[in-house]
């Protein structure tokens, strides 16, 4: 992990240095799906916000009940917690090299986006009598 | 890694001013990024007065005007002065591009200014290190690889097979793209760059080369090629024209494919 990599002075041994890494195209397709998840869903939960508006709390959790939306809004929650979790990993992986820093934003973005998911789900989940 | 200030000895400070050439008729200026490796001083800009009626239309004119005319010690490369060895790629205006191929007169208004390439070590003046770039190109292994028996007489290729490499082989590697891109700027060791990435989609739609599982494996890697966030800069900066985002795109459609 954090660690000094040793020095290279050759050009083409340092080009070549870590070889490839054989991941990459898992996070990219991923990133993609969920961009793509994400419109429909978005439109669907702005539609069930909107639907709920000055609703009061028992109708809302009756609404959040009914499995389907429940899970259209779950859905919603998941998929923009992982894009986001994405995102703000190859903006650090861009910017952030130093050898704690990196490793110590990786992880809070982590943290942060698991944390921001999972206590959502659990409203919802909530909310809907579930828990 | 990112950094938003220059270090110290690399500060650009005001440079001398050149006298104007004597009985000129038009004159244009142009600002001039100085810097040798030998003085210790940092580097400065010069501004230089080029004497347009004594002087070829392109950049490139302009420069070797000065270079003979006004001051010999201007370093800059240049060799074909039209467009094919890509060796005077440089930043004019803001832009990377070909000094040779440049006209003065798309600089609109104003001084001219001149920059190196943007973030590659300077060997002096208007001369970048290009080592890492060329090892870079070297390490995407761009040559022809085989493994049926070398046929007797040639590797044939169709006419519609030949078209693939159309928009991909004619890039002459000056590097304008690859220092216009800002995942290149901030990784520079482990991002292969839009310049060595086009050559790689190069060999990969060679219908003759046979080594496309071995070429798409070297390249599965979170730097070297999924740095590129397809911000564009370099097919706007390209002067062959090349659209290497494009290019990088078709290699990351293909690794898509193989897996899904
Ligand atoms: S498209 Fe990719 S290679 Fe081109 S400038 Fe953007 S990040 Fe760089
Ligand atoms: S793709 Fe264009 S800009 Fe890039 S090195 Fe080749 S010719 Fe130059
Ligand atoms: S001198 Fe050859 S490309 Fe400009």
């Amino acid at each position: 992990m954090a660690h000094e990599t040793k020095t290279v002075h050759n050009p083409p041994a340092a080009a070549r240095y870590y070889g490839s890494a054989h991941t990459g195209t898992q996070t990219f397709w991923h990133q993609r799906i969920t961009s793509v998840a994400g419109v429909p869903l978005t439109i669907a939960f702005i539609a069930i916000v909107i639907a709920l508006l000055g609703r009061s709390h028992a109708t809302t959790g009756q609404v959040l009940g009914s499995p389907l939306v429940a899970i259209v809004v779950i859905l919603f929650v998941a998929s923009i917690a992982y894009h986001m979790w994405i995102g703000m990993q190859e903006i650090i992986v861009d910017y952030v090299h130093g050898p704690v820093a990196k490793y110590l934003a990786l992880f809070g973005n982590m943290f942060f986006c698991s944390v921001v998911g999972l206590a959502s789900i659990y409203a919802v989940l909530k909310l809907s009598n579930g828990v | 890694m990112v950094e938003f200030t220059l270090p110290k000895n690399s500060k650009v400070r005001e440079g001398k001013t050149w006298p104007q050439p004597a009985g000129a008729q038009e004159l244009r200026e142009y600002r001039i990024y100085r810097w040798n490796p030998e003085d210790g001083e940092n580097p400065r800009i010069d501004t230089y007065y080029v004497d347009t009626h004594d002087c070829g239309p392109m950049i490139l004119d302009a420069l070797i005007y000065i270079k003979n005319k006004i001051d010999p010690t201007l370093t800059f490369r240049r060799s074909c002065r039209e467009g094919v060895c890509g060796s005077c790629a440089m930043n004019i205006d803001g832009t990377n591009t070909l000094a040779c191929t440049r006209g003065m007169d798309e600089v609109k208004s104003g001084p001219i200014k001149i920059y190196p390439l943007p973030h590659q070590p300077v060997v002096k003046d208007l001369v970048p290190d290009l080592t890492n770039f060329y090892a870079q190109h070297a390490s995407v292994q761009p040559w022809l690889q085989t493994v049926t028996a070398t046929p007797e007489k040639e590797w044939r290729q169709s006419k519609e097979e030949r078209d693939k490499l159309d928009g991909l082989y004619e890039c002459i590697l000056c590097a304008c793209c690859s220092t216009s891109c800002p995942s290149y700027w901030w990784n520079p060791e482990r991002y292969l760059g839009p310049a060595a990435l086009l050559q790689a989609r190069r060999w990969l739609n060679d219908s003759r080369d046979e080594a496309t599982g071995q070429r798409l494996d070297s390249l599965e890697d979170p730097f070297k090629l999924y740095r590129c966030h397809t911000i564009m800069n370099c097919t706007k900066a390209c002067p062959k024209s090349l659209n290497p985002a494009k290019a990088i795109a078709e290699i990351k459609a293909d690794m898509v494919e193989r897996q899904v």
